[in-house]
């Protein structure tokens, strides 16, 4: 893309998360220029959006639910354009959650449950939960083959999680990308034009900073 | 398999790293951002920023710092220093932070555990806590917190080490995860400065009293340090500042050490 033509209009939802000043700060270091909005009538207009989300499920679906943004994302998600779930905006595209008591977005099916404790370690050690810190990382499919959200990173990057649940989809062709911590994380799921990461890209050093240059190219195809 | 993290700490007064060494890829060692980048390169897994600043006016200036730095580098960020409320914690957070370290304020107040945990979430709320083996702790000062070791006890200091509390760092530790805590930063301060090694019983004893992630700070002078503090400590994380600080190890260095001793490593 050369400096004079337009960028893609890329919303980032403020679901008051934490982590949408990361979400933010990474697009601007790929060369996006995301709006943060809490404004639905933004999403309509936007070519790619991300929906970011940590701390509770909850948290993230009354902040949907109150700003009149629930209904919108799912309509996003069917417009077929890029959407980009980080961390339980990934858990809230479920039906529902262990953790929470509100209905998901039910956009994909599954359950999410709390991964389990008292498990140890190759060292011994206790498996703490949450799942804090840089795990392993093995994405489905040679690069080719993978979602392009995921083009051009190497088998086994280390990516940085912070989560207590864990997603489980029904459909196992959904499962973008997987950890292990004692038992299998999914760490990304591919369902269409809607991905998520169950790990924090903002926060994952050069990997992760590659997963929001693969969005904005995304987002760029997506105004054609 | 989850990786062990290795973490440089900085201290900032006024919105600048205190004194360090120049190392040949910086320009200028008091410029946080820099600072930050040349560790991130370097293959630090987390950085913590510590406001040394000690008049709060200079709060702002603080902010400025987390803005700049969470702008250029893209890997955790915790921040602590004269953090009181949860409007101080969301500021933090807001200009880039990922987690935010409480410790005196904590003490004064443990309710502000639960207000941040529940306002961010427990992930974003690092306890932090000074700790010295005191030999018969002064038992008057210790009434409401239930019975202590007769002979001895690791009790909590707030204020920067200055003050002591009536709070048994084992009960504190589990108190506070009780109450949202995401993760423990124990500071030994018998330990800290001396490079001798981490407090390894402290730090597993506070370790299998809790399920949160533990950082081990006090005490790393050699590699062999930081091994210790992972195993027979059972941290989960080591962290350092002036050794890394003033160049006496770096942290490739101690990854590529700890890698080899079968410690699982992030590659950069």
């Amino acid at each position: 893309m050369t400096e004079n033509s337009s960028k893609p209009r890329i919303v980032v939802l403020n679901t008051r998360a934490a982590n949408v000043h990361s979400v933010e700060k990474a697009l601007r270091k790929v060369g996006a220029d995301p709006i943060v909005t809490s404004d639905p009538a933004e999403l309509a207009s936007a070519d790619a959006a991300v929906l970011p989300g940590v701390g509770a499920s909850d948290a993230v679906m009354t902040a949907l639910n109150t700003l009149g943004m629930t209904e919108p994302v799912k309509e996003f998600a069917a417009s077929g354009k890029p959407l980009l779930c980080v961390c339980v905006g990934l858990q809230v595209l479920f039906d529902s959650s262990e953790e929470g008591e509100l209905p998901g977005l039910g956009l994909v099916d599954g359950k999410v449950e709390l991964i389990p404790t008292g498990m140890t370690d190759e060292l011994g050690a206790a498996m703490k939960v949450p799942h804090m810190g840089w795990n392993e990382v093995q994405f489905t499919g040679d690069d080719a083959s993978r979602n392009p959200m995921f083009k051009d990173i190497p088998q086994g990057s280390h990516f940085y999680f912070v989560h207590s649940y864990r997603c489980v989809p029904d459909q196992q062709a959904e499962v973008a990308a997987t950890s292990n911590y004692g038992i299998e994380i999914c760490a990304a799921v591919a369902h269409g034009n809607v991905v998520g990461t169950q790990f924090h890209p903002e926060k994952s050093g050069d990997v992760g900073l590659q997963i929001y240059k693969n969005f904005l190219d995304l987002a760029s195809n997506s105004t054609n | 398999m989850l990786t062990r993290r290795v973490i440089p700490c900085l201290d900032v007064d006024n919105g600048r790293v205190v004194k360090g060494v120049s190392f040949v890829d910086i320009r200028d060692a008091g410029d946080p951002a820099e600072l930050a980048a040349f560790y991130n390169a370097e293959g630090a897994d987390e950085l913590v920023f510590l406001d040394i600043t000690a008049s709060s006016d200079a709060r702002n200036t603080m902010i400025d710092v987390v803005e700049k730095v969470s702008s250029e580098v893209f890997i955790p960020l915790t921040v602590g220093g004269g953090i009181r409320s949860v409007d101080n914690m969301r500021q933090m957070l807001e200009a880039g932070a990922d987690k935010v370290a409480v410790n005196s304020a904590a003490v004064a107040n443990p309710q502000l555990i639960e207000d941040c945990a529940k306002e961010f979430g427990a992930q974003c709320v690092v306890l932090a806590m000074d700790v010295k083996r005191v030999d018969n702790p002064v038992i008057s000062e210790l009434e409401g917190y239930g019975s202590v070791p007769a002979e001895w006890m690791w009790q909590v200091y707030t204020h920067g080490g200055r003050r002591s509390t009536a709070l048994d760092a084992v009960k504190w530790a589990r108190l506070v995860t009780e109450l949202g805590a995401g993760e423990l930063l124990v500071t030994s301060m018998d330990a800290d400065g001396q490079k001798t090694g981490y407090d390894n019983e402290l730090l597993s004893v506070i370790s299998d009293s809790v399920t949160v992630p533990v950082i081990a700070s006090g005490g790393a002078g050699e590699l062999d340090h930081f091994y210790d503090a992972l195993v027979e400590g059972k941290s989960d994380a080591v962290l350092a500042a002036s050794l890394f600080h003033f160049g006496e190890l770096r942290v490739s260095e101690v990854k590529s050490y700890l890698a080899e001793r079968g410690i699982p490593m992030r590659e950069v």
